[in-house]
């Protein structure tokens, strides 16, 4: 038999083909994704069909400077997520590297305007239950329950993609990537674009109905 | 047959007791619980099920106890509702939507594609921990405490009121769901990425394509039920949800959220035993199946519409009525492909050679019981009837039908059929025949009464009933027993074939398929040679058959 | 695939429209637009998605059948707000239905849930 490639697994025959069920595998884990943040989305248009008036004035308090900012950070790490593959195709191993960490920063930066939010919102009694902001009528603290857990699910991801970058970068950093094998950046980076388009969305629903009546 | 011969070291191997996925690998716990083989994986899956199977079972038994008399003198109804919830949550999560795709998916699929393994073996394990992960949790939930707000956690009841481990209950089916999303996910990519060379789509054994469809729903589906639970178990810790009338919430959302992933769900729950069901026709008629095309595509339809359709166990809910319309148009719609692959089974029977062995008795039953569950599927679509059934025993009688006389007894008839090829014994025959009619008999007892009583009107869910319904709970109770006889009997044959039963051939059934190219049991990579497809599969002859039948060359 | 260069200017390229979307949907949020306002949101981000999908994911160099994956994906949320709507869109449309949602804006439910029957129709 001919050379097998050092990261052939036995189940394969060779490397084209799993690169294409790795390829294949991430896409529909993407999709299993796509319905798991599909059912909050859902709760969210139900509410927000049924309580217009209620979900503009809850959303009028949501801070529109962060969530602007964190959807600039988030669209600028996929550009260096998408070099650092580039990078990678490329054998260019220094850039690789270094366009990961760059990523990382800015997961990180993410996290850290999202915990600023965070303490902001909680000052201002938008945390649902017996305390919440007396002024704003009831079935605002459905559209806060919303963000709470929509932009907590998000973090989430935000956090294990943090991890996952984190570990690419280490392998990276121990050699095991180069032109000719990069798949698990590859595969990092779809879902790191992934997490990208849930806040896309995210951002206009939460930050930005009716801002013209704030 | 396709055209591989067997090299001539497979049939001399029962001999020489060759290595075998079983013997190479590792004998010690470690090499097992560490294992990444798909067929080790499968083993470890069968026993698992059979754990919770048994406690789900214990609970059935106990409240068919309760049920023989009219009053509720058995238990009280707080640990009455906990009983048919733990039977239900363990039964539908633990069990019935693993089963066929984890032990007989796992096993067979990639042998059936002629691959060595399935095509990401190491989440293949990750998918048994996190399945058992989840039953640890729900185990936690049965034994402290239980859980009483039936299977489908209905809020406000599981979010506000109930006293009971539902958060525990939830935390468990949401991780077992990850299981199953990676096992779906598996087979997906298997299918379409390690087929052997000349294996073409069209060439594919009708199980692949039910597993393939089956898959499909498995990913797109349990993620939401796992955000549902999730956003349930929230409003449950934190009283902050959104579920919550007094905030203006709809408790109906939570039912469109749930029952968007547990109606595809009770087709997860059954489209594996059609494709088990295929295989055993197929071979027990000794003909090719009719209408091959029709019935794969079938199944794909019946992955895709059974996502249209959960709007009709919503009918009495508060539901608009024009949904109700719309939800019971579409469930007429998804039950076409079903009754399309009923009938060509049956037109694949027609001038078959026939023999009665154990597999094909639970094929026939498969055959007969489904229908009925099927058609009465049809009653309780139709919104004027079901307003009268819904929340009855007549639901509940429904879907048994379909669950245990359909899934179910798809499931012992593939594992009677695979029993030679998984362990490389057979299993006795003739207490095969007994257990399968034990169990038709026992079955039918058990559940057509329910029929009647449903459509009488007692409700399900009460420990307490009517006097005039005595009758029937009696003869649905004593058939309960019976069933029981009928499912232990396989257990201790099964266990008595591992050391007693006779060794078998790599090929005891004269089956088509790339499986039974190999021995039994096959060896850890399945092919000593990756086989090479030619032709298309079920290359059966009944004529041939009935031709060696009369010269007195049955095969054994 | 284009050169190294040509890639990495387009990946530059398609960032800055993204930055440049994102300023546009901030700014629409800031005007009236009646019922439009949704519709542009909407619009804005599944053209910022299709972006990020074609070119940061190499979808435009993907296979059909990774498409079917992904459009899959997204078909199958559609199902899901489809035919609820169907469900919450239609509610109170049978003469002498209860009160419904559209109406429940103009009369909020209480926190303490009422015990006078007459509030009720």
């Amino acid at each position: 038999m001919a050379d097998a490639h050092a990261a052939l697994q036995e189940q394969f025959e060779e490397m084209p083909q799993q690169k294409e069920a790795a390829t294949l595998g991430m896409w529909a884990f993407l999709a299993t994704e796509v319905l798991f943040f599909g059912a909050m989305f859902m709760s969210y248009i139900a509410y927000r069909n049924a309580y217009p008036h209620a979900f503009a004035e809850a959303s009028h308090h949501t801070i529109v400077l962060f969530g602007t900012v964190n959807t600039a950070i988030l669209l600028t790490s996929s550009l260096t997520m998408a070099l650092a593959v580039h990078a990678a195709r490329e054998n260019n191993i220094k850039w690789l590297f270094r366009f990961l960490a760059i990523t990382i920063f800015l997961a990180l930066a993410f996290l850290a305007v999202k915990g600023l939010e965070y303490r902001e919102d909680l000052r201002e009694h938008l945390w649902p239950g017996p305390h919440f902001k007396p002024e704003l009528p009831p079935q605002a603290q459905i559209f806060w329950v919303l963000y709470w857990i929509m932009t907590g699910v998000h973090a989430l991801h935000v956090t294990v993609g943090v991890g996952l970058l984190s570990t690419m970068a280490w392998l990276t950093s121990r050699r095991k990537f180069s032109a000719d094998y990069y798949t698990p950046i590859e595969m990092s980076g779809l879902y790191w674009h992934f997490v990208d388009i849930i806040w896309i969305f995210l951002y206009p629903l939460l930050y930005l109905i009716q801002r013209y009546s704030s | 047959m396709n055209a591989v011969t067997p090299a001539a070291s497979v049939e001399t191997s029962i001999e020489r007791a060759p290595k075998n996925y079983l013997t190479e690998g590792g004998h010690t716990l470690k090499s097992w619980l560490l294992t990444t083989d798909h067929k080790r994986i499968g083993l470890l899956y069968l026993f698992s099920l059979l754990f919770y199977f048994t406690i789900a079972a214990i609970a059935a038994a106990m409240m068919r106890m309760e049920l023989i008399t009219p009053q509720g003198d058995m238990v009280t109804s707080e640990t009455y509702n906990k009983l048919f919830t733990i039977h239900g949550t363990l039964m539908v999560w633990f069990f019935l939507i693993p089963s066929i795709p984890a032990v007989l998916g796992n096993f067979v699929l990639p042998m059936m594609l002629g691959a060595r393994d399935v095509a990401f073996p190491k989440l293949n394990l990750l998918s048994w921990y996190l399945f058992n992960a989840g039953g640890l949790l729900a185990l936690y939930a049965v034994m402290f405490g239980g859980v009483d707000t039936g299977w489908t956690f209905y809020t406000p009841y599981s979010s506000t009121y109930s006293n009971s481990h539902v958060i525990a209950m939830a935390a468990g089916v949401f991780i077992a769901g990850f299981g199953t999303i990676l096992t779906g996910l598996n087979f997906i990519v298997t299918t379409h990425k390690l087929r052997a060379p000349g294996m073409t789509w069209f060439r594919m054994p009708l199980f692949v394509w039910s597993m393939y469809s089956t898959s499909v729903i498995m990913i797109l589906a349990t993620p939401v039920l796992a955000m549902t639970l999730a956003l349930m178990s929230i409003e449950r810790l934190w009283g902050v949800g959104i579920f919550d009338p007094k905030l203006g919430g709809d408790p109906i959302l939570f039912q469109h959220l749930f029952w968007f992933y547990s109606h595809p769900a009770v087709y997860i729950m059954i489209l594996p035993g059609m494709g088990v069901v295929s295989e055993l026709i197929t071979c027990f008629a000794r003909k090719p199946i009719f209408g091959y095309h029709f019935v794969a595509f079938a199944s794909v339809a019946i992955a895709i519409l059974g996502f249209l359709v959960w709007g009709h166990h919503m009918f009495t809910s508060g539901q608009s009525i024009y949904a109700g319309m719309v939800f019971s148009f579409l469930s007429y719609m998804v039950a076409v492909p079903s009754a399309i692959k009923v009938f060509n089974w049956t037109m694949t029977l027609y001038r078959g050679s026939i023999s009665f062995d154990t597999p094909m008795l639970y094929a026939l039953g498969f055959i007969g019981l489904f229908t009925v569950g099927g058609l009465t599927g049809l009653f309780l679509a139709a919104v004027g009837l079901d307003v009268h059934v819904q929340d009855t025993y007549f639901v509940v009688a429904h879907f048994h039908y379909i669950m245990v006389g359909g899934m179910v007894t798809a499931f012992m008839g593939g594992l009677h059929y695979w029993w030679p090829k998984i362990t490389g014994r057979l299993y006795p025959e003739k207490l095969g025949r007994l257990a399968a009619l034990t169990i038709f008999l026992g079955f039918n007892l058990t559940f057509f009464p329910q029929f009647v009583l449903g459509y009488l009107g007692m409700p399900r869910r009460y420990h307490a009933y009517a006097p005039e319904f005595q009758i029937y709970n009696v003869m649905s109770s004593a058939g309960a027993s019976i069933l029981g006889v009928g499912y232990l009997l396989p257990l201790i044959y099964f266990l008595w074939s591992l050391k007693y039963g006779k060794k078998a051939t790599a090929n005891p059934w004269k089956a088509t398929g790339l499986e039974w190219q190999t021995t039994s049991p096959p060896p850890k990579h399945n092919f000593v040679e990756t086989p090479v497809v030619d032709g298309p599969p079920y290359q059966y002859s009944a004529e041939a058959a009935e031709a060696e039948f009369k010269k007195g060359e049955i095969y054994g | 695939m284009k050169s190294t260069n040509a890639q990495k200017k387009n990946y530059i390229r398609v960032w800055i429209a993204l930055l440049a979307l994102l300023l546009l949907t901030w700014g629409l949020a800031e005007v009236n637009l009646g019922p439009f306002n949704n519709v542009a949101a909407l619009g804005i981000s599944v053209a910022k998605m299709s972006l990020v999908v074609l070119f940061f994911m190499h979808g435009r160099y993907e296979k059909p059948l990774t498409w079917v994956f992904i459009i899959a994906g997204l078909v199958w949320f559609l199902i899901m707000v489809d035919l609820t709507l169907s469900d919450y869109l239609t509610r109170g449309d049978v003469p002498g239905a209860r009160q419904t949602w559209r109406h429940a804006e103009k009369n909020p439910p209480t926190l303490q849930p009422s015990t006078n029957l007459e509030t009720f129709h």
